[in-house]
């Protein structure tokens, strides 16, 4: 898609500020409509439409198919591993309470961690599935 | 402290456990680390049990919300006793895992093999500890996708079409499963199961909570293959890399026929299941046509995994048998088959993969005269098979005496009089294993062949050998079994 210079110069208009709302989302999450899937699926979109515009290749220097797959494991590391700091900090699994000196202060940055790592895992997922299916017969 | 946080590190330990093998990526290192950890998810399991029988059910908070709000883990004698057999079989299986896996699987997706393999370890876990009707849902999916994942691994390309078609059917019964729960959901306005088993009473005459019931039936039924839902079963099974055939021949459709009970039992009621529903009548017919047909398609197979995928299924309705009748001997007969046919067929599922790690074939012509040159692994079909078949003093005939035993109890004569015609079915589909291995000249193949290796056989025959020790002393499954029948059913300690 190389010569069609209308879908480069929208394409290139559009995925900064694509990536931009996917991390309003992420981040915006829990005050309003939102979170981790929908952040993740955003960003992935934005990832995904460079790599239709520009090429696969091009895409795969942006995004290395390895750190995808990395991502995809740290997130769901970065989600069951705030499950297992709120153990060690003496509540029960996922207990958000015992996060922080203060019980809602906890629960904020419970739920912010955690939808961060559903953000990363799904975007990863996106990511990964996309090059799948792209990579085929090459 | 950590006592107390069994009930939770039961499911997160291989849930930690399965990304960090991503990032570990080192064949060889993964294997041992996941090893580890499903040893630990043994000694979880059993120490769970041991707390359970000793000082009665268990209730974890997930998050610190309170139940019916939050989700609870909730562990009593029967899923207590669910999670080791599927923590056992999960820890046995490993050793076995590494040459044959290494020799099945391609060498870049090792890695991958064994995330997976701990991602549906912790779905199945995760089915039987959790206390709350849609929690179950998101652990079934857990262990479903997964286990396509790992049928789609085998070496035949048919693995890829095996996986396709049990992804199309365990869907549609996930689903299922889903809406069920959501007209309970809409009738009751609860998912926790004691919540529900409390407001279902009041609510019985609605069509939706039928409708729920029929639904959950038939979700559940696909996956736990109850006759006819079984379609995916035998291909899946088939053409799955041998160490995955073994893990979800032992694991997965026993979870499925725990969580029909769970749902029977402790969130309809017996009551309503068997009083309101014509739960006895349907059950039966599905579980007595299970035995027949599952047997009888066993005798007509050219290939030994195929065979025991059908008997998989006779077996199965064993079980279904066991649930219908649904006395406390019933019950517990189909408790108890769950622990005793998980032995049997990981057994000799895995003696299948000793044989596939030799000679690469699994049809019943390529087995002539291989009880010659691999004597130890047919000894253990052997054995196996005995036990498939319920001779005395193997764990099949426990179970097979207590089913009669039920039935009589209860006046099914006709279901005693089909469990034994079943199991004579099954002296055909065994002995014809038998016969070729044992009784025909061995081509210049097969004679070539050595005997298994260690690491293949030590796990083999230790599933085989728990067989005649289970079959012997009953005092721990079968007690177990009867304490969790008793607990299900209500019928007081």
């Amino acid at each position: 898609m190389k010569h069609h210079r209308i879908l480069r110069v929208a394409a290139k208009l559009l995925i900064p500020p694509i990536l931009l709302f996917a991390l309003y989302v992420q981040f915006h999450g829990d005050f309003g409509p939102g979170g981790g899937f929908q952040a993740g699926v955003i960003f992935a979109a934005a990832i995904i439409l460079y790599a239709l515009i520009f090429g696969v290749e091009r895409a795969r220097q942006v995004v290395p198919p390895s750190v995808a797959l990395f991502l995809v494991a740290a997130g769901l590391l970065l989600y069951a591993g705030v499950g297992v700091a709120s153990i060690l900090l003496g509540g029960n699994y996922l207990d958000y309470s015992v996060l922080a000196h203060e019980q809602t202060h906890g629960q904020h940055i419970g739920i912010l961690l955690i939808e961060l790592g559903v953000g990363v895992t799904v975007a990863a997922v996106m990511i990964t599935i996309f090059y799948g299916f792209a990579g085929r017969g090459s | 402290m950590i006592e107390a946080h069994l009930p939770a590190l039961q499911v997160v330990l291989p849930l930690i456990a399965a990304p960090l093998c991503v990032l570990l990526r080192h064949a060889g290192l993964v294997w041992l680390f996941a090893t580890l950890v499903t040893w630990a998810s043994l000694a979880v399991a059993i120490a769970l049990l041991q707390q359970v029988l000793a000082g009665g059910v268990i209730v974890y908070e997930l998050g610190g919300w309170e139940p019916p709000w939050g989700i609870e883990l909730r562990i009593d004698e029967a899923n207590a006793f669910v999670l080791v057999i599927v923590a056992s079989i999960a820890a046995v299986v490993m050793p076995f895992a590494k040459r044959s896996v290494a020799d099945e699987v391609e060498a870049d997706k090792i890695y991958l093999f064994y995330s997976m393999y701990l991602l549906c370890l912790t779905g199945l876990l995760g089915i039987a500890i959790t206390g709350d009707a849609f929690n179950l849902f998101v652990f079934l999916e857990i262990s479903s996708l997964s286990s396509y994942v790992l049928i789609a691994l085998g070496k035949d390309r048919r693995a890829l079409h095996a996986a396709y078609q049990y992804l199309i059917l365990g869907t549609i019964g996930a689903t299922f499963y889903l809406i069920g729960v959501g007209f309970l959901y809409i009738a009751t306005g609860t998912l926790n199961m004691v919540d529900l088993a409390e407001r279902i009473p009041q609510v019985q005459d609605l069509q939706s909570v039928h409708a729920a019931i029929a639904f959950i039936l038939i979700g559940i039924g696909l996956k736990a293959a109850v006759f006819p839902l079984h379609l995916w079963l035998p291909n899946a099974y088939c053409y799955a890399p041998s160490v995955v055939t073994a893990f979800l021949a032992a694991t997965a459709t026993k979870v499925s026929i725990y969580v029909l009970l769970r749902v029977f039992f402790t969130v309809f009621g017996a009551d309503f299941t068997f009083g309101v529903v014509p739960m006895t009548a349907i059950l039966m017919l599905l579980g007595g046509a299970g035995m027949l047909v599952g047997s009888l398609v066993a005798i007509f197979q050219t290939n030994a995994k195929r065979l025991l995928a059908y008997s998989s299924i006779a077996q199965i309705g064993y079980m279904v048998l066991g649930l219908a009748i649904g006395s406390v001997t019933g019950v517990s007969a189909a408790i108890v088959h769950l622990f005793n046919h998980a032995m049997m067929k990981g057994g000799l599922f895995l003696v299948l993969g000793c044989i596939v790690f030799r000679s690469g074939s699994t049809l019943v012509r390529d087995l002539a005269g291989v009880g010659k040159s691999m004597p130890l692994t047919s000894a253990a079909f052997v054995v196996g098979g005995l036990s498939l078949i319920g001779v005395p003093l193997t764990t099949g005939f426990i179970s097979k005496w207590v089913l009669i035993e039920a039935a009589l109890e209860e006046g099914y004569w006709y279901a005693a009089v089909l469990v034994v015609f079943s199991s004579l079915l099954a002296i055909a589909y065994v002995w014809r294993v038998v016969e070729v291995a044992y009784f025909q000249e061995p081509s210049r193949e097969v004679a070539a062949l050595r005997e298994a290796p260690m690491i293949l056989l030590a796990p083999t025959w230790l599933l085989i050998l728990a067989n005649i020790y289970f079959g012997v002393d009953t005092s721990v499954t079968l007690g177990v079994a009867e304490q969790a029948a008793r607990t299900l059913i209500g019928a007081g300690p």
